[in-house]
């Protein structure tokens, strides 16, 4: 089998309001814990192959702000990064590109209007495009009730919105395959079944969608090494997204990828 | 390089990624100066042309104005140039991309898709030098469907290749020709490493 030294990517994602970042960050070194691009600095300092700002801001004011941290992130940082939370204007997004962003994730508003996949795809290009999907598992019944997918003896995911508040009905499977259609560069798939469980993320779910043409972007109960090391090789993920176990300082990404690297999985360590 | 004035003219009329390299010329306290069809390089400065998009965009951007023609004689008559992502992917001939599309035809040979793996390849690997040792190879990032294939009929074609890397397969990752260097990957996305190279090569030309 001829090989591939493409590596697995560990993904630091830093929750954002009104240009600040607001999950507890439990760094010493830093001398503003609530500055995002400090934070990133921190984070490709330690290896971080790429990162992912999530706009938690409540309103369009606060939500503005985004705009001026892309810029200062940009200026800053010398690898990727992606922003997402509340885009759903391929103004927006085309923007947030020109700022210094290297993709965009859209999450409820694709749900909403999936044409806004392919608007982003044809104006900037897929790889920029990236579509997270929320996602909690609702048994085989649920597949058995969509004829067309003959799936019915596999495990379903329902699609959630609006930060897992909202049931969609929809078959993340069905979604998933729609958004490739639609010309989606990176899925981000977060398991509502094990976000914030700190349990490990979701292998079942991870692996289920894996053989995805696209890159899928884990997220979601990342608890030690071990879990980026399980999600690699028996979920068998692109790339991994973690925030509390890095803000909590509990383990560096470069801990982790150097676990990852003893354990024969390919990583970038710097 | 540090030097008042202008060290590089970086070519704006292709869109997509200029801002990132800008961003990192900045960085490494490199001035640059903007060219486009309106406000050319005259060859006294190396050119970097950066590019994302599809091929064929790209080169009819290019061709507007006769650009495509300045930057060709330019670097005919010797002016060191830099091309990032797809503009390495237009040196060429042509490309799987953009059939019946022209490139620049400076380096001998054409683009081809990956035909496994997830496509486009998205994140880091691992290149390294082929002939030329004084490259360090390391990880750098790549965004790209599509990759160089210099001409294997051209005796010379290997010694073009500066660094390869794996995709399902080696693949020609930059290329190195007399004045000419190119990147497919993004040298200004791929950390301190990636920055190095940049300034190797701005050290190297200016």
């Amino acid at each position: 089998m001829l090989s591939s030294g493409l590596c697995k990517r560990i993904i630091p994602c830093l929750d954002v309001a009104n240009g600040r970042t607001v999950k507890g960050v439990k760094f010493q070194n830093l001398r503003d814990i609530g500055d995002p691009v400090e934070l990133a600095i921190e984070y490709q300092r330690q290896g971080a192959d790429e990162l992912m700002f999530l706009d938690i801001s409540a309103s369009r004011e606060e939500r503005s702000t985004v705009f001026d941290l892309v810029r200062s992130v940009a200026e800053h940082l010398a690898i990727p990064f992606t922003v997402g939370g509340g885009i759903s204007k391929l103004d927006d997004v085309k923007k947030l590109l020109s700022l210094g962003a290297d993709k965009v994730s859209i999450n409820s508003s694709a749900v909403q209007r999936p044409q806004l996949i392919a608007e982003i795809a044809e104006a900037c290009g897929s790889q920029c495009c990236v579509v997270a999907i929320d996602a909690r598992k609702v048994g085989c019944e649920f597949s058995s009730t969509k004829s067309s997918t003959n799936r019915s003896d596999r495990p379903a995911w329902e699609v959630l919105t609006k930060g897992g508040s909202v049931s969609t009905g929809l078959d993340a499977w069905v979604w998933a395959q729609q958004c490739v259609e639609l010309g989606a560069g990176e899925f981000m798939l977060t398991s509502w079944d094990a976000d914030g469980t700190q349990e490990g993320f979701d292998i079942e779910m991870v692996l289920a969608f894996s053989g995805l043409p696209i890159p899928v972007i884990a997220s979601g109960g990342a608890k030690n090494p071990q879990s980026f090391v399980d999600v690699f090789s028996l979920g068998q993920a692109d790339a991994a997204l973690a925030a509390s176990i890095f803000h909590d300082g509990l383990f560096t990404v470069n801990q982790v990828k150097t676990t990852l690297k003893n354990e024969g999985i390919t990583v970038r360590l710097c | 390089m540090n030097a008042n004035g202008f060290a590089v003219d970086l070519v704006t009329s292709v869109g997509g990624n200029l801002g990132s390299v800008a961003r990192s010329l900045t960085r490494l306290g490199v001035n640059f100066n903007a060219v486009d069809a309106g406000n050319p390089p005259d060859g006294s400065r190396p050119i970097i042309l950066p590019g994302v998009g599809a091929f064929g965009a790209v080169m009819s951007a290019l061709r507007a104005g006769d650009f495509d023609q300045t930057i060709s004689s330019l670097v005919k008559a010797g002016t060191p140039f830099l091309g990032v992502c797809v503009g390495m992917q237009i040196l060429f001939d042509s490309s799987e991309e953009a059939p019946g599309v022209a490139g620049l035809g400076l380096v001998k040979g054409n683009v081809v898709k990956f035909t496994q793996g997830k496509v486009p390849q998205t994140g880091w690997n691992e290149v390294r030098p082929v002939n030329n040792t004084s490259w360090p190879s390391g990880f750098v990032y790549f965004v790209n469907s599509y990759y160089a294939k210099p001409d294997c009929a051209n005796p010379e074609s290997d010694s073009v290749i500066l660094y390869e890397a794996d995709y399902f397969g080696k693949f020609c990752a930059a290329v190195s020709v007399g004045n000419i260097t190119a990147f497919q990957f993004h040298p200004e996305k791929s950390g301190e490493f990636g920055e190095g190279l940049l300034k190797r090569w701005v050290s190297d030309v200016v």
